[in-house]
C-alpha cells in the first residue's frame, strides 16, 4: 500500500508540481497509474431523502398532517398519544405508526386507547427510515383530511438524520431528564418544529428549572415552538392539540399551494 | 449508530457508481456538524465494504468546519458547535458549511 496517500496500488509520488499531501484527499491534481476518478458529489442519504419525499407527496395529495415524535426511551411519546386520541375526539381522525426495535406493546396501547396502528420492528436499528415509513402507510392506509403520528424510535441521536416526509418533528422531553438536554443533543433539538416538556406534574418532586431548560431549547433553536404538558394529568394537553390542529389546517393548504 | 445505516449507503453507492469495477478509494465530505462521527463510519466502513466492490478500497473524509451567516447583521463566522451564537447575541443562524454529509468521488482500480 501506498503509504503516502494510503491507496492500494504501487506508483510514484514523486510528480512534479507543488502539492502538499497533509490533507489526504487531493486525488484530482495528480495522475495515478491505476486511478480512474469519477466525481459523484453525491448526498450519502439521497436515497432515503427520496423516499421521504415520496412520502410528503402521498401525504400532501390526501392532505394528511404527518408528525415524526422524537425523543429518549421512557420521555412520554405513547403516554402523550395515548392522551391525543381522547382529546382530539376524531377531529382529525388519528392514526399512528409505532417504532421500536421489538414488541409490539406500543401499538396494542394505541389501538386500545381507540386509535388504528402499525407497529415497525427496526430489530437492531436505531431509527425508523423513510422506507420503513412508506410501508407502514401501505398497511395503515390513513384516510384524507387525518393526521398521522409516527413515533420514532426512543434515541435522541439517529432519528434527526432521517427525514420521513413529516410536517415535522416534535421533540419530547421530559422533567426527569434534565435541563440540559437540548445542548446535550443539540442536533436533535435543531431540528424540532415543536419542543414538548412532558410530565410536567412531577415538576414539584424535582429541582428542575423550565426557565433554564427553555433556555437551552432557545439556545439550540430559537424558532421551535414550545410546548409544557402533563399527559398524566391532562395540564397543557389542550395547547398542544390546538398546535397540531393548526398544522393539520396548514397541511390541508398547503396541499394546494 | 446511525453511522452503520450510513456506512450501508456509501458502500451501496460506491458501488452502484463503479459499475462492476472494482474501487481504489472512496473520498467522503462529512461536515462538522453533520450530526455524523467519521471515527464510526470508518469503524463500519471494512466490515461494510466485505464481500462488495469496494472491498479493500481507501477510505478519504475531508471534514469541513462549521460555519455561519448572522440573520440579523449579516457576520460570517465559525461555529464549532450547534450553540454557537452572534457576537451581536442574534441566534438566528444560516448555517452555510459543516453540514455536508456527501460522497465526492470514487477511484477506481485499472482494469486488468
Amino acid at each position: 500500500m501506498c503509504a503516502i496517500c494510503g491507496c492500494s496500488g504501487e506508483h510514484d509520488h514523486s510528480h512534479g508540481h507543488d502539492h502538499s499531501h497533509d490533507h489526504g484527499h487531493h486525488h484530482h491534481g495528480h495522475e495515478h497509474a491505476h486511478g480512474t476518478l469519477v466525481e459523484l458529489e453525491a448526498r450519502i442519504l439521497a436515497k432515503n431523502d427520496a423516499l421521504a419525499q415520496k412520502n410528503r407527496g402521498w401525504f400532501a395529495g390526501r392532505e394528511i398532517l404527518a408528525l415524526n415524535l422524537v425523543g429518549a426511551p421512557g420521555a412520554g411519546k405513547t403516554a402523550l398519544i395515548e392522551r391525543t386520541i381522547a382529546e382530539l375526539g376524531g377531529e382529525p381522525p388519528l392514526f399512528v405508526v409505532e417504532g421500536d426495535q421489538a414488541t409490539a406493546n406500543d401499538a396494542e396501547r394505541i389501538r386500545a386507547a381507540g386509535a388504528p396502528v402499525v407497529q415497525l420492528n427496526t430489530g437492531t436499528g436505531c431509527h425508523l427510515d423513510a422506507a420503513m415509513v412508506a410501508r407502514g402507510l401501505s398497511e395503515l392506509r390513513p384516510p384524507s383530511g387525518s393526521a398521522v403520528l409516527i413515533e420514532n424510535v426512543g434515541n435522541l441521536v439517529c432519528p434527526a438524520l432521517f427525514d420521513l416526509g413529516e410536517h415535522a418533528k416534535v421533540v419530547l422531553f421530559s422533567v426527569t431528564e434534565g435541563e440540559d438536554k437540548p445542548i446535550k443533543y443539540p442536533h436533535m433539538f435543531n431540528a424540532a418544529g415543536l419542543v414538548v416538556l412532558s410530565k410536567i406534574d412531577l415538576l414539584p418532586h424535582l429541582d428542575f428549572s423550565v426557565g433554564r431548560a427553555l433556555d437551552h431549547v432557545r439556545a439550540v433553536n430559537p424558532d421551535a415552538a414550545i410546548v409544557q404538558l402533563s399527559a398524566r394529568t391532562g395540564e397543557g394537553v389542550a395547547e398542544w392539540c390546538a398546535w397540531l390542529r393548526r398544522q393539520a389546517a396548514a397541511a390541508r393548504d398547503s396541499a394546494f399551494a | 449508530m446511525h453511522e452503520l445505516a450510513l456506512t450501508c449507503s456509501i458502500v451501496e453507492m460506491a458501488e452502484e457508481a463503479a459499475e462492476g469495477r472494482r474501487v481504489a478509494r472512496v473520498t467522503l465530505v462529512i461536515g462538522k456538524l453533520s450530526g455524523a462521527m467519521t471515527d464510526a463510519i470508518r469503524f463500519c466502513f471494512d466490515e461494510v465494504a466485505r464481500g462488495t466492490a469496494v472491498e479493500g478500497a481507501a477510505l478519504a473524509i475531508v471534514e469541513p468546519e462549521g460555519r455561519a451567516r448572522c440573520d440579523e447583521c449579516g457576520a460570517e463566522f465559525a461555529t464549532p458547535d450547534l450553540l454557537a451564537h452572534c457576537r451581536c447575541g442574534s441566534f438566528a443562524l444560516t448555517r452555510t458549511q459543516g453540514e455536508e454529509l456527501t460522497i465526492r468521488s470514487i477511484e477506481l482500480e485499472e482494469a486488468a
